[in-house]
């Protein structure tokens, strides 16, 4: 395998592997703790089960998420050290702050995790607040710094010289706000759906149905409601896209010449070489409409780019598809979660609705990934848009693909463990939390 | 501001090596306590180490957090000629703590554990070795930028017998340091014995594996007794942390478990002061002479004063809270028994 494609991909895998431990132990915390409010305020001992249960599961994801991340820190400059030496002193200033967010993140968990009868009830409840903020607070940091990568600024760039350094304005660049709300809403889509899918199978297999229920209940409202947000950041996101990067949304929409009351396509197959898109579904003037709010708006298309600073179309476009075709998908199952909480209470007991919960497991994860892969590979072939190429940023070392083999075994065997530990988590609940399945206990 | 980043620098790497160095101690241990002992040495060092386990590791994101934003030549060139150690370093990181989270946090113990334990105990040992490695190559001048060929540019800058004994020694401080942390943990009086002798026989360890590097050095041309001893606070500051062995003796037979922690803490401070006092400001020695130097190679002012305020005000947050955290778990257990 080519040294740069390993590179690529090693740190495409590593990033994929960590966002998902990186969401998980940025949400959960908050699940974990409104379960915990309702026990310290019902002394309804399911709720207290429902609150262990899930701090284990975060001990695990936070570990998991917290050595794949000191992975990435070294891996920024072990693959890409020409785009680090120039970029960290400028981008630097997200990450600074970040390890701040990090460290009080972990202080709080060791508190919560070992806390139970070591500190009073409502300090070790604030905890595993603080554990959810500065979480939530260290990924809105991180995804500034990608942003930067997508709209830089707070330098000025001089005869390949960065002059006039400024970590702040660096930080607040334009995309900043846009893609750091959109990617804290889609971490609550995401874990909120999976968790949801996994205590509905468990409801619909009819095992300690108290504690699946109660768990079940706290995870869905969280991801139906940030699900209905989703396609309204969306919006900003694609607004903000247009404006910046109009080459990232023409591929996106595998938009290939410029046009006022430009269709938006749904599906079909790029030809790059025929610049056309085949068998897909077109609505006349919605992309004008999506892009600049108006439908006669003008739309960049890839013909306004020169043919060595096109992006991929076909990967960004199907994995654009993706994200929002499962986004839609969840909307639509978030409502009929709406309607039957406050008018069709029978539809809750119903086995349809929990085997649509269950098959919407994956589906916030994956619209996660693609998601990312949108933003990642439209930026190609900059690494720092407008600025440096990917491929002068790579290491010099040559033998790359080996650890990038080594790399994505490491990741393949902890993917399974995880989910090795999960499973038996899941499945010794009975034994271990059900308290209505223990009429031992008086 | 420049200095108050070196010292946040060199501060989060003394207390990674103190804390985390505690803590992969306490895997190299269990490689080394007879099975009869195992599951209570265990057991000791999972309560001491648990609450505080992931904050000990925050302390090496912290250092390359500061290196790669206040001093991104430096963190480069590290990168890319010791990308091979630092793989391997990364890989008993990565190893070492999820092992640590599956064991205690698998909900079935079973034949699970067999894999985890011993994957457990040898990243301990392999991270630390390549963390010492990879101090020794950076400041033994064996980076190499002028290499042409693959082995001198990437291998040889980093495999010389004077980096495989500092790994060594590294190795055992760390298990050192876990031996010392552990007595004030024990409050059975047998269990207090066992680990009183342990210590003094790491003690010995430690300075077989000391005299080891020196030997290395003398091998490979290092003039490290000059480097260490060569100007008056290396010296003395060598000199001050085998005094205070001697005080440390003492303490053991006495059983003041601060005292000792106390102790160990200021030797391993002496030793790095020592080992990096003499080439500060540079860091990073090369082949070729062009050393890297912490001031020379520094970011711009306006990126050195932000890292050094986020810096500032991020320890106001961190120090009182993890202080608050240890002073916490030193406290009897079970004060609120109602809730569970
Ligand atoms: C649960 C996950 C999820 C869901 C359901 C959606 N997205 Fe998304 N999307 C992401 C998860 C995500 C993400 C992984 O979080 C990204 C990658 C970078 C970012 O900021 O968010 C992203 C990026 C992203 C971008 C590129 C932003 C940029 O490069 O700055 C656009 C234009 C959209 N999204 C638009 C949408 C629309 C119109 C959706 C309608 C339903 C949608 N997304 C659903
Ligand atoms: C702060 C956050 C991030 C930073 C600093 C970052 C940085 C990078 C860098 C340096 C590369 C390699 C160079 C390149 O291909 O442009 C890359 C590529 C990539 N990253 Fe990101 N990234 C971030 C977030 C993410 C996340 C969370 C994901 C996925 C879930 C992701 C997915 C990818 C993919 C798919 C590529 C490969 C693109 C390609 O080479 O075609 N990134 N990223
Ligand atoms: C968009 C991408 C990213 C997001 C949203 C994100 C978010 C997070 C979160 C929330 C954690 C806390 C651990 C947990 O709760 O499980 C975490 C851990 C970590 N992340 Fe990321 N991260 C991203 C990308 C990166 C990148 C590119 C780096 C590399 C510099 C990085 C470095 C780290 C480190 C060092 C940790 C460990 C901190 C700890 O011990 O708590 N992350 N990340």
């Amino acid at each position: 395998m080519d040294d740069f494609l390993a590179a690529r991909l090693q740190m495409a895998f590593s990033l994929g592997f960590h966002i998902v431990f990186a969401c998980i132990g940025m949400v959960m915390p908050f699940f974990m703790t409104v379960a915990h409010f309702f026990w310290l305020r019902t002394k309804n001992v399911v709720y207290r089960d429902v609150t262990k249960a899930w701090s284990k599961g975060v001990a695990i994801f936070f570990a998991t998420g917290a050595v794949s991340g000191t992975v990435l820190s070294f891996e920024l400059g072990l693959l890409w050290p020409k785009f680090m030496e120039h970029a960290g002193p400028i981008f630097g200033m997200p990450f600074s702050l970040e390890g701040t967010a990090f460290f009080i993140e972990a202080i709080a968990l060791g508190f919560y995790l070992y806390g139970w009868n070591r500190i009073h009830p409502w300090f070790h409840w604030a905890t595993g607040v603080v554990v959810g903020i500065s979480g939530l607070l260290s990924g809105i940091l991180v995804v500034a710094a990608n942003a930067w990568m997508n709209s830089p600024a707070g330098f000025d760039y001089v005869n390949g010289q960065y002059l006039n350094i400024d970590p702040i304005k660096a930080m607040f660049n334009e995309a900043w706000f846009s893609q750091s709300l959109h990617m804290c809403v889609a971490a609550f889509v995401s874990t909120g759906f999976a968790v949801a899918g996994v205590h509905a199978l468990m409801i619909y297999r009819g095992s300690n149905i108290a504690f699946h229920s109660k768990a079940f209940k706290i995870a869905a409202i969280f991801g139906t409601v940030a699900a209905c947000l989703q396609p309204l950041s969306g919006d900003i996101s694609a607004k903000d896209v247009a404006k910046r990067q109009p080459e990232k949304l023409a591929a996106m929409e595998a938009h290939f010449h410029t046009e006022r009351f430009a269709p938006l396509i749904i599906g079909g197959i790029p030809d790059t070489a025929n610049q056309t898109v085949n068998y897909a579904i077109k609505i006349p003037g919605l992309l004008s409409f999506m892009a600049t709010g108006d439908f006669n708006g003008e739309v960049k298309g890839l013909d306004q780019v020169p043919k060595q600073d096109q992006p991929p179309v076909a990967v960004t476009h199907y994995a654009f598809q993706i994200m929002v075709g499962l986004g839609m998908a969840m909307v639509l199952l978030a409502l009929l979660y709406f309607i039957a909480l406050w008018k069709k209470k029978q539809w809750l007991k119903s086995k349809w609705l929990l085997k649509l919960f269950i098959v919407a497991t994956p589906m916030g994860f994956i619209a996660l990934e693609a998601g990312w892969t949108v933003t990642e590979v439209g930026r190609q072939p900059w690494i720092i848009r407008g600025v440096m190429r990917t491929a002068e940023a790579v290491t010099p070392m040559p033998g790359i693909a080996y650890s990038f083999y080594l790399f994505t075994a490491v990741y393949i065997s902890l993917s399974i463990i995880v989910s090795l530990l999960l499973y038996r988590q899941i499945t010794m609940v009975g034994k271990l939390y059900d308290s209505s399945a223990e009429p031992l206990k008086k | 501001m420049i200095y108050v980043v070196i010292v946040f620098l060199w501060t989060a790497i003394l207390l990674y090596i103190l804390l985390g160095g505690a803590d992969f101690g306490a895997g190299i241990i269990e490689l080394l306590t007879s099975k009869a002992n195992k599951s209570r040495t265990r057991k000791t060092m999972y309560n001491a180490i648990g609450p505080i386990w992931e904050a000990n590791h925050m302390w090496l994101i912290i250092a390359v957090v500061i290196l790669f934003v206040g001093f991104p030549k430096i963190y480069t060139t590290v990168s890319v000629y010791l990308h091979i150690p630092l793989v391997c370093m990364l890989l008993g990181i990565i190893a070492r703590g999820t092992a640590f989270v599956f064991r205690n946090y698998d909900a079935v113990k079973d034949d699970m554990q067999k894999i985890y334990t011993p994957i457990f105990v040898y990243s301990s040992l392999i991270t630390p070795f390549f963390l010492g490695i990879i101090a020794a190559s950076a400041v033994s001048g064996q980076i190499d930028p002028q290499a042409k060929d693959f082995l001198s540019a990437y291998v040889f800058s980093w495999l010389s017998w004077f980096s495989v004994a500092v790994g060594i020694f590294t190795v055992s401080i760390c298990g050192f340091l876990a031996t010392i942390f552990i007595i004030g943990q024990t409050h059975e009086p047998a269990d207090k014995a066992h680990f009183v002798g342990k210590a003094k026989r790491t003690i010995f360890i430690v300075m077989f594996c000391g005299a080891l590097v020196f030997v290395a050095a003398y091998f490979e041309n290092i003039p490290l007794g000059q480097w260490i001893f060569g100007d008056a606070p290396g010296l003395v500051a060598i000199i001050a942390a085998s005094l205070s062995l001697l005080v440390m003796f003492y303490a053991l037979n006495q059983d003041k478990p601060i005292l000792l922690r106390l102790l160990a803490g200021f030797q391993v401070t002496m030793i790095l002061f020592a080992a990096t006092y003499t080439h500060f400001p540079d860091i990073v020695l090369l082949k070729n002479g062009a050393n890297l130097s912490l001031l020379t190679h520094q970011g711009q002012v306006k990126t050195i004063e932000s890292l050094g305020y986020a810096l500032l005000i991020g320890s106001l947050f961190i120090l009182p809270a993890l202080v608050y955290l240890i002073y916490s778990f030193q406290k009897k257990k079970d004060a609120y028994p109602d809730h569970l």
